[in-house]
């Protein structure tokens, strides 16, 4: 099974994808009796999963491979369709847990195959932070603050230390003036950034996000994103669905790409952003890597020269241009 | 009715909580003008544009629809002139079929069976979901509910069209599909004013663009002018577009709005060889 998923896989890989694909698979074969404490380990891996939601014509994921090492930020972008919530929802254990549906392969966090365990462990493990904030509410709490605290109640954390990680998460998403509203009473903004912090202040070794920056300004992305960095310096795995390519730039450490339910490719973000078929995988490129490739057919950019994907790098890549031109 | 502008004098809103949100907005819209709001959550943009259909009435000052002041009509009378696309589109979506959903504006406003019909079929034609018709909504992802909630609007055929937040969830093919709908209103001669926080979006679609703040007007202009103003971008903390971004860095004086006009003045400084 896993010879033939790789087999049709390679066939997807250009040449270029072919050594990371090799490296790969050597890196399967060394750590293929992977525990809990092999530091070379993946973090996340998925093997050759599949789910159909109940009464659905087809896979949304089919035969998907992936690999997500610990302590990184990874992104995970595709178009509407593609499978990313049911992705976030796989990693997390919720598929098969709590879905009906056809399952196959195998998925694992920190060498444990969620599936074999209960839905509380699996919630234990990895923090889902589901794309639309009012669901996530529990509706079991009058205040932001209850709220907050509601799941570490829940894991009998002593009043003291809760106190305290109520009020640190609060502070670093700037949830301080809504503490003592209705969690009902907020905007789409603020609401998500509650979801957020409901999730950071369990913290997980894993923490998977749906789109969490969806309804948030430009300041409070930047807040959230901030808030990813500093987990992810102290250890926290990051998985991220986000459709503005421009910040994935620049906080990942990799990207993967989802279309019709496989992980059609995976690397660093500049690679990835840069790649020639990314639009064609319903992924839109970011306004100065569409911009650089006009410039290149304009023989205003070498051809040789990698395409930038955020200003910084576009400054540079013009700039250089500019001079070469003089 | 092709000359019902928008009209918003020393507006105030203060809400129950005693919050004010809005402290004295004047604002000026003509008819087929397109209009991009934008600023930080909480500097008052959904409060003014709730103005305009009455889901939210003045304090203070007036709001006026064509020869209409929003005070002395009901949200059914407004709704005849202004559609407002929720940004949540759960808070707008309730029927339990894509289709009734989208009809019970038309329905309301007293379309005939068959104009009411052709209006719903046009608009989901336009956002491309017309193969959900008979769908339950919840059955939909949020992008598509979101693309719902703006069929349910432009099947009113209001000629003022208000949309919240429209590129929320959408993908790439998406968000293009929105920019395609905003181009064809505006060609209608209809008026579109979208509250909006991605930037490219905005300098891409939109001519006009009023910066807010703090529920004060701190910029209103073209898109041009607008994002060369940096002293109220900042005040708004609104970041430029991406691009605008790139020529600012690189000394230019130009206001590139998308691609091709970047690359025209890349061409441009090349050819003069302005470049140190």
């Amino acid at each position: 099974m896993t010879a033939r998923d790789s087999e049709t896989g390679r066939d997807r890989e250009t040449e270029r994808d072919r050594e990371t694909e090799r490296d790969r698979e050597a890196e399967r074969e060394s750590t293929k009796e992977a525990t809990v404490t092999d530091a070379n380990a993946p973090m996340i891996e998925l093997t050759g999963v599949g789910f159909a939601y109940e009464d659905a014509e087809r896979f949304t994921l089919a035969n998907l491979d992936l690999r997500i090492d610990a302590g990184t930020v990874s992104g995970i972008v595709g178009a509407s369709g593609a499978g990313k919530t049911t992705l976030a929802k796989t990693i997390a254990g919720f598929i098969p847990l709590n879905e009906g549906g056809t399952y196959r392969g195998t998925a694992s966090v920190a060498g444990r195959v969620l599936a074999e365990g209960t839905l509380s462990e699996a919630a234990a493990a990895v923090g889902l932070v589901t794309q639309n904030p009012f669901n996530q509410i529990s509706g079991a709490r009058f205040t932001v603050r209850e709220e907050l605290a509601f799941g570490l109640e829940n894991r009998s954390v002593p009043r003291e230390e809760m106190e305290r990680r109520v009020d640190e998460v609060a502070a670093r998403l700037r949830l301080e003036p809504l503490l003592d509203r209705s969690p009902y009473a907020l905007s789409g903004g603020q609401m998500q950034l509650v979801a957020i912090a409901s999730m950071v202040i369990m913290q997980p070794p894993v923490l998977v996000m749906d789109e969490p920056t969806s309804q948030l300004d430009p300041a409070g992305t930047r807040l959230v994103y901030d808030v990813l960095s500093t987990l992810s310096d102290g250890g926290t795995t990051v998985v991220i669905i986000e459709h503005k390519t421009e910040l994935l730039h620049e906080h990942c450490d990799s990207i993967a790409v989802l279309a019709g339910g496989l992980i059609v490719r995976q690397g660093p973000p500049g690679a990835v952003l840069a790649d020639d078929r990314l639009t064609s995988w319903g992924v839109g490129e970011t306004r100065v890597t569409t911009a650089a490739r006009l410039a290149r057919e304009r023989g205003l950019l070498p051809v040789e020269r990698a395409l930038p994907i955020g200003v910084d790098d576009a400054v540079d890549a013009f700039s250089t241009t500019e001079r070469a031109a003089s | 009715m092709s000359e019902t502008a928008i009209s918003v004098r020393g507006l105030v809103h203060t809400y129950p909580s005693g919050v004010t949100a809005l402290h004295g907005v004047d604002l000026d819209i003509a008819p087929g003008e397109r209009v991009a709001i934008v600023g930080q959550n909480g500097a008052g943009k959904t409060t003014l544009v709730r103005h305009l259909n009455g889901m939210v009435r003045p304090t203070e000052g007036e709001v006026r629809i064509g020869d209409w002041s929003t005070t002395e009509k009901s949200i059914a009378e407004l709704a005849h002139r202004v559609g407002y696309v929720f940004q949540n589109p759960d808070e707008q979506i309730f029927a339990r079929t894509v289709a009734t959903d989208v009809g019970f504006g038309p329905k309301n406003l007293g379309f005939d069976e068959e104009r009411a019909q052709q209006a719903v079929s046009d608009a989901l034609e336009a956002v491309g979901l017309a193969h959900e018709a008979d769908v339950h909504p919840h059955h939909l992802s949020l992008s598509e509910r979101k693309r719902i909630a703006i069929a349910a609007v432009l099947a009113m055929q209001t000629p003022i069209v208000v949309l919240d937040e429209p590129t929320t969830g959408q993908d790439d093919a998406g968000v293009q599909l929105i920019a395609g709908i905003v181009d064809s209103l505006v060609q209608e001669g209809r008026t579109v004013v979208a509250i909006t926080h991605d930037m490219d979006f905005c300098i891409e679609n939109f001519d006009r663009v009023v910066v807010m703040a703090q529920g004060e007007v701190r910029a209103d202009g073209p898109a041009e002018e607008v994002f060369a103003d940096v002293a109220a971008l900042e005040a708004a903390a609104v970041e430029p577009p991406q691009l605008l971004r790139v020529a600012r860095a690189l000394g230019w004086s130009g206001t590139p709005r998308d691609a091709r006009a970047f690359v025209d003045q890349l061409t441009q400084h090349r050819g003069s060889g302005s470049s140190a």
